[in-house]
C-alpha cells in the first residue's frame, strides 16, 4: 500500500526535497491510517518556513517513515480517531499557534508564547509570571477533594504540579501540569555558535546526558558526512548502558525505600554511586558529561581504565543480583508492589508508551533492538516484556535490564578498545537536509531531530524525551490506586520534567 | 531474614573517613584548574574563544569558575599550557568575584559567615529547590544521603518544608515559569537564612545563557551566601563547602 511516506533510516541525513510534501488531507488520512495500524508517532512537529508554518511527523513502523505539509491555521484534530498524537498536538498548538479542533484536552504544554504572533490557543497571558491560569480538571460529588502537590516537592527532585481528584484516600484522576523547567532549548540551538551544541544537548536532562549527547552526536555525523570508528561506537554504548544501570539502580533504591524496606535502599543507592564512580573513570563527570562528541568520544579506554572498569563490574556483578533477589523476595515489597498502579496494555498503546514503562505493561518494543545504533546490533537483545502492568512489573523490568546491561558492559570490556580521542570542532553541516536519530535511552525512545536550512544553520531543532510519551502512564496507573501510592508509582516511572520541558 | 543478614555483610561499611582522612579522585576528575600566567598569547586566545561557556578572559588570564562546566576543553586545546585542571574538589567560594579565578581559591572557611557557624555549625536544615536544573546537580545532591557520604552525620539534612529549614539551595538556571516559585519558598524561610547557589546554571544561567526563558544568576534575584560551581559539582565539591562554610 503506498502511504505517501517516504521510508528513512535512523541517522541517515536526507536532502530536505525528498521529503514528501503531502496535502493536509493526504497526510492526515495517512498519518491516521499508519498509526491506527500499530504504528508509533516518534515526532510530529511545526517548523517554520519563508514565513509560513509547516507540520512534518516521523513515523515508526518496523520501519520510519516521513511526510510534510503545509500547516492550516486550524484542523481537525487527529487525537479524537487515534490517541498517541494527543500531546503532539498541544505541543504544536502551543508553539505555532494551530488549533487542532476537536481535540479533546487541548491544555499548554510547557506555557510560553508561541512563535507566529497568532492568537494563543489556550488565551494565557505570558506576563504573569507563574504558569497558574489553567482550570484543572475537576470530578463534582459531595465527598470529592482535590490534593494539589508542587511544583516544589518534598524531595530534592524537579518541579512539577501534580492534581490529585479524590474520595477518601482513593484517587479518582490525577492530573500532571509540567512547563516549569521550561529552558527554550529548541530555539537556543538553532541561535547559537555550534560549540555549545554539545554542552547545552548535555544538560537537556542530567540522568540521560550520554542518550542525548548520542542522539546529537549521530545526527551531525549525519549532517557532516562523518563515520565513526569501531572504539568509539564501543565506548558510547559502555556509556550509554552504566547511565542505565545508574538510573535503574538509583530507582530500585528508591522504591524499596517507598515501601519502607531500608536495606535495599541503602545498597542500591551505595551501588548507583559505584556505577556513576566508573564513568567518572571514564570521563571525570559522574553524569558522563564530555563523553561523546560529534566524530567519536573525548576520552579512550585504555588497558589500565578497562581492566579496572571490568574489576569494579565483576565486584558488583553479585552484589547486585544478591540485593535484587532480598528485593523482590521479601513478601512485604511484594504485596506492596504487586498489583500496584496497573496499567493496562491497551491504554499503554494509546497513550504511546515506550521503553522500560512500556514493557512493563507487555509492549516489547526496544529501540537498541529494532532500530540499533552505536555497538548494539552486535548484540542480541531479547523480545522482553513483563505482562502485569503495576509497580512490580515495573521494578522487575529494570532490574532485568540492570542484569543484562552489566552482561552487556563486560562483554565489551573483554578486549582491547583501539579508538582516537576526538575534539571538538566547528563544523559545517550539509544545507537543505533532515535527519532524525532514534536511541533506547534509560527511560526509552529518545529522538532527535535536525533540519538545516540553506547555508547548512540549524533551521529546527526537534528533541522528543521518552518521558513525552510515559507522563500520561504515571496518570493513568494512579486511577483507583491511594493517593499514598502516589510516590511508589512515581518513582516506578522516574520520568523526566526537564526533558518533557526542554 | 537470613538474606537480609548476609546481603549486609556482603555490602560491609561504607561510610567515607572524610574529612578526617582526605579522597585522592581519579586522574580524569576536573577540578580546581591550574593557570600558566605566562602562556603564550595565541594559546590563552584560542583558549578563550574555542570555550564553548566563553568562560576564558583573555587578557587577564583568568576563568569565570562560575560559568566553566569544566569540559576540559581549554586544556587539552592548549596541551597543558595555559589551563590544567588539578583533582582538588574543593571550589566553593562564599563572593561570586573569587569565581573569576587565576587558579587559586580562597580558603573558603576564612571566608565564612561567623554568625552562620555559630547559627547552623551543629545542625543546618536545608531546602532544596530544583528551579529547571537538569537533575544532575540534584542528583549529587541527592547522594550526600547514600551511606558513602552520610551527610546526616554533620547535623545537615534536606527537609521537605522551607518552614523547617534555616536556609535553601537552588538548583537550575532559574526558569520564567519558576521564579515565582522559588521566590515564595525563599520567603517561606524563616529568618535568619542561607542562600546557597550549586552548578553553574544557578551561578551564571550555565549552558542555557542566552535564552530569553532563564535567569543568569540567582544573586540577581536574592543574596547568595555560598556558590559551589561545577556541572554539575561533584558530591564532595558540595560536601566540602558546606563543611567548611559552616563548621
Amino acid at each position: 500500500m503506498d502511504t505517501g511516506f517516504l521510508k528513512i533510516s535512523n541517522g541517515c541525513a536526507i536532502p530536505r526535497s525528498d521529503i514528501p510534501q503531502l496535502s493536509f488531507a493526504e497526510f492526515r488520512e495517512n498519518a491516521l491510517n499508519i498509526v491506527k495500524g500499530g504504528g508509533k508517532v516518534v515526532h510530529y512537529f511545526g517548523y517554520k518556513e519563508n514565513g509560513t508554518v509547516k507540520l512534518l511527523a516521523v513515523l515508526r513502523t518496523d520501519e520510519l517513515l516521513i511526510a510534510g505539509t503545509d500547516a492550516p491555521d486550524s484542523y481537525p484534530s487527529f487525537t479524537n480517531e487515534c490517541e498517541p498524537f494527543h500531546l503532539f498536538e498541544r505541543e504544536i498548538a502551543e508553539q505555532f499557534g494551530i488549533r487542532p479542533e476537536g481535540h479533546p484536552w487541548l491544555k499548554m504544554v510547557r506555557y510560553h508564547p508561541n512563535e507566529t504572533g497568532k492568537p494563543d490557543v489556550f488565551d494565557n497571558d505570558y506576563s504573569e509570571d507563574i504558569p497558574g491560569r489553567y482550570d484543572y480538571y475537576q470530578v463534582d460529588g459531595d465527598e470529592v477533594h482535590e490534593v494539589a502537590v508542587g511544583p516544589v516537592h518534598a524531595g530534592v527532585i524537579e518541579p512539577g504540579h501534580f492534581r490529585f481528584n479524590c474520595i477518601g484516600e482513593r484517587v479518582f484522576h490525577l492530573e500532571i501540569q509540567l512547563g516549569y523547567q521550561h529552558r527554550g532549548i529548541e530555539n537556543l540551538l538553532t541561535n547559537v555558535d555550534s560549540k555549545r551544541l554539545p554542552i547545552i544537548v548535555e544538560s537537556i536532562a542530567g540522568d540521560t546526558t550520554v542518550a542525548n549527547a548520542t542522539g546529537m552526536a549521530q545526527a551531525v555525523e549525519a549532517l557532516t558526512q562523518v563515520e565513526t570508528d569501531t572504539g568509539s561506537r564501543i565506548i558510547r554504548t559502555i556509556a550509554l548502558e552504566l547511565e542505565r544501570i545508574a538510573n535503574h539502580t538509583g530507582d530500585l533504591g528508591a522504591l524499596s525505600g517507598d515501601v519502607a524496606f531500608l536495606p535495599p535502599a541503602n545498597y542500591f543507592g551505595r551501588m548507583r554511586g559505584d556505577f556513576l564512580n566508573m564513568t567518572l573513570l571514564l570521563c571525570g563527570n559522574r553524569l558522563g558529561k564530555g563523553v561523546v562528541r560529534p566524530g567519536g568520544v573525548r576520552f579512550t579506554i585504555d588497558d589500565e581504565i578497562r581492566n579496572e572498569l571490568m574489576r569494579r563490574i565483576n565486584e558488583l556483578e553479585p552484589q547486585m543480583k544478591h540485593v535484587i533477589d532480598l528485593l523482590f523476595s521479601t513478601p512485604s515489597v511484594r504485596s506492596r508492589f504487586e498489583g500496584c498502579g496497573t496499567v493496562s496494555k491497551g491504554d499503554a498503546e494509546k497513550l504511546g508508551l515506550v521503553g522500560p514503562a512500556g514493557r512493563a505493561c507487555g509492549i516489547q518494543s526496544d529501540i537498541r533492538r529494532e532500530f540499533p545504533t552505536e555497538y548494539y546490533q552486535k548484540f542480541e537483545i531479547p523480545e522482553y516484556y513483563e505482562p502485569s502492568g503495576d509497580v512490580y512489573a515495573r521494578a522487575r523490568v529494570r532490574a532485568d535490564e540492570t542484569m543484562l546491561s552489566i552482561k552487556m558492559i563486560k562483554t565489551l570490556l573483554e578486549n582491547r578498545i583501539e579508538t582516537q580521542a576526538v575534539d571538538f570542532g566547528n563544523f559545517n553541516l550539509s544545507p537543505g537536509s533532515f535527519v532524525v536519530t532514534v536511541n533506547e535511552a534509560w527511560r526509552g525512545e529518545l529522538s532527535h531531530c535536525i533540519l538545516t536550512g540553506d547555508n547548512g544553520e540549524i533551521a529546527r531543532y526537534k528533541i522528543k524525551d521518552p518521558s513525552f510519551h510515559n507522563w500520561n502512564g504515571l496518570s493513568m496507573s494512579l486511577r483507583d490506586t491511594g493517593i499514598s501510592d502516589f510516590p511508589l508509582n512515581n518513582k516506578s516511572f522516574n520520568l523526566s520534567y526537564c526533558g518533557f520541558d526542554l | 531474614m537470613l538474606n537480609t543478614l548476609k546481603n549486609r555483610f556482603e555490602q560491609g561499611y561504607k561510610t567515607t573517613d572524610y574529612p578526617k582522612t582526605d579522597i585522592q579522585l581519579v586522574d580524569r576528575y576536573r577540578g580546581r584548574p591550574e593557570i600558566t600566567q605566562d602562556a603564550p598569547d595565541d594559546i590563552v586566545k584560542m583558549c578563550a574563544s574555542e570555550c564553548p561557556q566563553d568562560a576564558i578572559d583573555a587578557e587577564k588570564k583568568t576563568i569565570d569558575l562560575g560559568r566553566c562546566v569544566f569540559c576540559g576543553g581549554c586544556e587539552r586545546l592548549s596541551d597543558g599550557k595555559f589551563v590544567t585542571f588539578t583533582t582538588d574538589f574543593g571550589t566553593g567560594t562564599s563572593i561570586r568575584e573569587h569565581l573569576f579565578t587565576d587558579g587559586n581559591l580562597p580558603a573558603l572557611a576564612d571566608h565564612s559567615k561567623k554568625h552562620f557557624k555559630k547559627l547552623f555549625g551543629r545542625s543546618l536544615q536545608l531546602r532544596q529547590v530544583s528551579a529547571a536544573g537538569c537533575n544532575a546537580c540534584e542528583a549529587d545532591l541527592n547522594v550526600l544521603a547514600t551511606p558513602f557520604f552520610d551527610l546526616g552525620r554533620f547535623g545537615i539534612n534536606f527537609v521537605a518544608s522551607p518552614r523547617h529549614a534555616d536556609g535553601i539551595v537552588v538548583t537550575g538556571p532559574i526558569s520564567r515559569n519558576m521564579k515565582t516559585a522559588l521566590l515564595q519558598t525563599f520567603e517561606a524561610i524563616p529568618d535568619p537564612k542561607v542562600v546557597i547557589a550549586v552548578g553553574s546554571c544557578a551561578i551564571s544561567g550555565g549552558p542555557f545563557r542566552g535564552s530569553p526563558e532563564i535567569t543568569e544568576g540567582l544573586d540577581s534575584l536574592i543574596p547568595v551566601d555560598l556558590y559551589i560551581p561545577g556541572c554539575p559539582s561533584h558530591p564532595l565539591t558540595n560536601l566540602h563547602a558546606l563543611l567548611n562554610y559552616f563548621k
